[in-house]
């Protein structure tokens, strides 16, 4: 498979075109936005946490394919887990994408988002992959400013 | 120290001599980096309203300087300073030619455009800019046309006032003939958009701002690179440039000033080289341009720049200009053909730059489909937000010209948007 194929496998092209969990979610108690002054892309996120349990999250937002299709994909990730779950699979994925994962097992222990495995193929690419990720821990953080992957 | 004196016939000698025919191959054959390949692909690149490559005779003049002259300018009594500061002079003369400015002293070097803009709001903007007066900018500023005058009028209590443009991105011209206005202190332009490639009517906008007495500094940073300018023939106040994005080395710019306004305005920063006479009661300042150049400046830059100055006028600015016209409206033509692409920008008043969408798909997605076809493209806001909101769009994709670029590379290009498609279906 080339490097471009591996990137934008179907998996992802089809959470960028169809995201899941997309659109506003009045219950939620936690919000926060997230920007990439690189490209554009900005992202809300909305969490319904209860005590430490993620009980539902949903997004909404405008950027590429990789930054929608990762919000899309952790949204279907994290619901029901804990925060400290969210926050132990936020850093194997920061190893997937930056090419730094050691075994098959911790590729596994990533589930559907191990797709993203091509990301580290290109490195101007990586913040699309981890905006998601920055802006969900900001909003358990309740840090409702805007954060930036600068 | 001496600068040299106007020469007003050179602009038509400069305009009467016959550019040799314009080979693009040869051309390609004198930029370097244009040799690789990327991803095995041959370089295809599109990038240059970003910064422009530079030809070897710019490369070769820094190296010379280096390795055959370097000293400190204005200072030293040896033979290499002597050399050194001849040679940066010199620069100054080749960039005053290149304006078709009456004097040198009117040549500032500064780091860049940008650099040259905050000196202007700095030193000549903050002259009687006090509440209640207007700085008149466009719809259409890269970011470093708005955020010094942003400062300075938050700092003055003073007002920015924005002239807008329709949905092709042309500017309103009846609007900005509104919006000039006794409080009005200084106009500040693009005189080429690097956001969409409009070309502005800035012959006309000067002639109506200084019709109410206004100044007018324009951003040449895009047009400089593809147009032939004439400072004195515009009669604008300032004009300011980048010498990266004219196939000359980052960290030199140039500010062009009327001398009389130059004259009046106070000193930018203060050190070195912009001083005559230093006591700890009083220092007297060193004549134009220096004036304005504090400390050591950037002397290879310069020479690197004056090096890319003399290979622009070697090919023939006229010639330049015919060729990059002809390949762009080729260009126009292309993108046009792919399906599902929204071109932006005015349909008449386009030069250099290609700004367009692809149907729904990301323009960071476009560009990485393209850098993966050895295409380098830019994706982003151009630094120019507000264009970006004006359009209703959070990026585009752009493809910027320059006078290397060929017909089978824009053909490479649009093939790839082609591919782009099929990819994200
Ligand atoms: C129209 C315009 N003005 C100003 C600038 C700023 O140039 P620099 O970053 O070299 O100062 C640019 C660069 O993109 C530009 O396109």
């Amino acid at each position: 498979m080339s490097e471009l194929a591996e990137l934008y496998q179907e998996l992802i092209l089809d959470h960028s075109k169809r995201p899941r969990n997309f659109g506003p979610l009045p219950e939620a108690n936690r919000h926060a936005n997230g920007h990439n002054p690189l490209c554009g892309d900005k992202i809300t996120l909305h969490v319904l946490l209860e005590g430490d349990r993620i009980r539902d999250l949903r997004f909404e937002g405008a950027g590429c394919a990789i930054s929608t299709a990762a919000a899309s994909l952790l949204t279907e990730a994290l619901k029901g887990k804990d925060r400290a779950a969210a926050e132990a699979l936020f850093a194997r994925f920061r190893e997937l994408v930056t090419g730094k994962v050691e075994s098959e097992d911790a590729r596994r222990a990533l589930g559907k988002l191990a797709v993203f495995g091509g990301v580290c193929e290109f490195p101007m690419r990586v913040k699309c992959a981890t905006l998601a990720w920055h802006t969900l821990l900001a909003a358990l953080d309740k840090r409702e400013e805007s954060i930036t992957t600068e | 120290m001496k600068v040299r004196s106007p020469a007003a016939t050179e602009s038509a000698a400069r305009k009467d001599a016959a550019p040799a025919r314009f080979d693009v191959a040869a051309v390609r054959k004198d930029f370097p980096i244009l040799a690789q390949r990327v991803y095995g692909k041959p370089l295809i690149y599109l990038d240059n309203a970003a910064t422009s490559q530079k030809p070897q005779a710019v490369i070769d003049a820094i190296a010379n300087y280096y390795s055959e002259s370097n000293a400190n300018v204005h200072r030293a009594v040896h033979a290499l300073g002597a050399r050194a500061t001849e040679a940066y002079e010199e620069a100054r003369e080749k960039v005053r030619r290149f304006l078709n400015a009456g004097d040198a002293r009117e040549i500032i070097f500064v780091r860049s455009a940008t650099e040259g803009i905050n000196l202007v709001a700095r030193s000549f903007g903050a002259q009687g800019l006090a509440r209640g007066g207007e700085i008149l900018i466009t719809a259409m500023e890269h970011h470093s046309n708005i955020v010094p005058w942003q400062l300075l009028c938050e700092e003055r209590g003073a007002r920015l006032r924005v002239v807008p443009m329709n949905d092709d991105g042309e500017l309103l011209l009846d609007e900005y003939e509104k919006l000039l206005t006794p409080r009005t202190r200084l106009v500040a332009a693009s005189h080429l958009s690097n956001a969409l490639g409009t070309l502005n009517p800035v012959a006309r906008m000067i002639e109506l701002a200084h019709a109410r007495g206004v100044p007018v500094l324009l951003d040449g940073a895009q047009a400089a690179p593809h147009l032939p300018i004439d400072v004195r023939g515009l009669d604008c106040d300032f004009y300011v440039f980048s010498g990266h994005k004219l196939y000359g080395p980052t960290g030199i710019g140039v500010l062009y000033g009327k001398a009389a306004l130059l004259e009046a305005m106070p000193p930018y920063q203060g050190g070195g080289d912009m001083i005559r006479v230093v006591t700890f009661e009083k220092t007297t300042f060193n004549d134009l341009p220096w004036k304005f150049e504090a400390g050591t400046p950037h002397i290879s830059g310069a020479i690197g720049l004056g090096a890319a100055v003399d290979y622009l006028e070697r090919i023939g600015r006229t010639a330049i200009e015919d060729y990059e016209s002809g390949l762009f409206r080729y260009a126009e033509e292309a993108l046009a053909r792919v399906p599902d692409l929204v071109l932006f920008g005015s349909k008449t008043q386009r030069r250099g730059v290609l700004s367009f969408n692809l149907g729904r798909i990301h323009p960071h997605d476009v560009g990485t489909v393209l850098d993966r076809a050895g295409i380098a493209i830019r994706a982003g806001h151009h630094c120019a937000q507000p264009v970006m909101d004006r359009l209703g769009v959070t990026a585009t994709a752009r493809a910027s010209i320059a006078l290397f670029n060929t017909r089978e590379e824009i053909d490479r290009l649009a093939e790839a948007l082609v591919e782009a498609r099929r990819v994200f279906g």
